[in-house]
């Protein structure tokens, strides 16, 4: 049970992926060439509620289910890794169309040639892990 | 069930994504997908190439559940809630997608040129596959989040490297998009 409502939470993130459109790597291409507000407008709508409710959450010293503090750690400042890791993910992201989460979508929607991409994606995060000390962030 | 069937618009879709960030935060825990990639590296040895990889897999586990429930999403929309799969694009977008010769514009979700079986016979067809998802893993990391960590999460908190990080998604993939894929494809 303790992790049930997390698979309900992706079940339904999962469905809602699918039925916006959000795993097409139409929508992707159609977003990066400024040709339909839906992503946008999606992006856009998902970050004002979600400063609203962070806000309220700050404000109102919103506890967990667990009866916790909730913490939502802050980003380490810095630039070079935000605009160069930045920039790399964005060119995969436009390449196949899917960010990660969309990724496991396409396999439970049947478009089982995704599987090589997120094997690549495994081997990017393994690279990622071997060099990380010897790039700059 | 008509509303349900038909494509969502980015009114419903929009605010469901916050509902998720909202249920995941009182859960306890933050919203992040690519993170899991590094976990899954870690239950495959990568521990022993890299000490970034030597985390406890036991306090992932609520964010591998996540990653198989949007799995069973995915199987769910496709099986029961989804009357056509033809993508409503922009003309002109469909335009362009022929110039560069994916014709298969929009009848499904994803271009046949990319992800059919034909791509499968070609070692190009699998290089671009893999060198993407290499791209996402790599660049995921390298910026300490993605779309659902960066740009929902992270600008959620009012997080400026989350921004910078964003800016920079959209750098890559207008370069991709804009300057690339004419040349790839």
């Amino acid at each position: 049970m303790k992790y049930f409502k997390f698979l309900l939470v992706g079940i339904l993130f999962g469905i809602m992926m699918a039925k916006a459109e959000i795993i097409s790597w139409f929508r992707i291409y159609e977003m990066f060439r400024f040709e339909s507000f839906h992503m946008y407008g999606i992006i856009g709508s998902a970050v004002v509620l979600g400063i609203i409710i962070i806000q309220i959450i700050k404000r109102t010293k919103l506890k967990s289910i667990y009866g916790e503090e909730i913490v939502i750690p802050d980003k380490d400042f810095s630039y070079a890794r935000y605009i160069i890791g930045g920039i790399i993910f964005g060119l995969g992201w436009a390449m196949v169309g899917a960010c990660p989460g969309p990724m496991f979508v396409l396999i439970g929607y049947g478009y089982y040639v995704i599987l090589l991409v997120v094997l690549g994606a495994l081997i990017g995060t393994f690279v990622y892990g071997v060099l990380r000390n010897k790039l700059p962030h | 069930m008509e509303f349900i069937s038909q494509p969502w618009p980015w009114y419903v879709a929009g605010p469901l994504i916050a509902l998720v960030l909202f249920l995941m935060l009182i859960f306890g825990r933050n919203f992040g997908v690519s993170s899991n990639l590094r976990t899954a590296c870690s239950m495959a040895g990568a521990g022993k190439f890299s000490d970034f990889f030597q985390i406890d897999v036991k306090d992932q586990v609520w964010n591998l559940t996540f990653v198989l429930g949007a799995i069973i999403g995915g199987f769910i929309a496709a099986n029961y809630l989804t009357s056509s799969e033809e993508v409503m694009l922009n003309p002109s977008t469909i335009e362009n997608l022929h110039s560069i010769g994916i014709t298969s514009a929009a009848n499904q979700y994803l271009p046949l040129e990319i992800f059919g079986s034909e791509a499968l016979k070609s070692v190009k067809g699998i290089l671009i596959l893999v060198g993407g998802g290499f791209l996402i893993g790599f660049g995921a990391r390298y910026a300490g989040g993605c779309t659902s960590g960066h740009a929902i999460s992270g600008i959620s908190n009012l997080q400026i490297p989350s921004i910078i990080a964003v800016v920079g998604f959209f750098i890559g993939g207008l370069v991709m998009t804009h300057l690339l894929i004419p040349i790839i494809f």
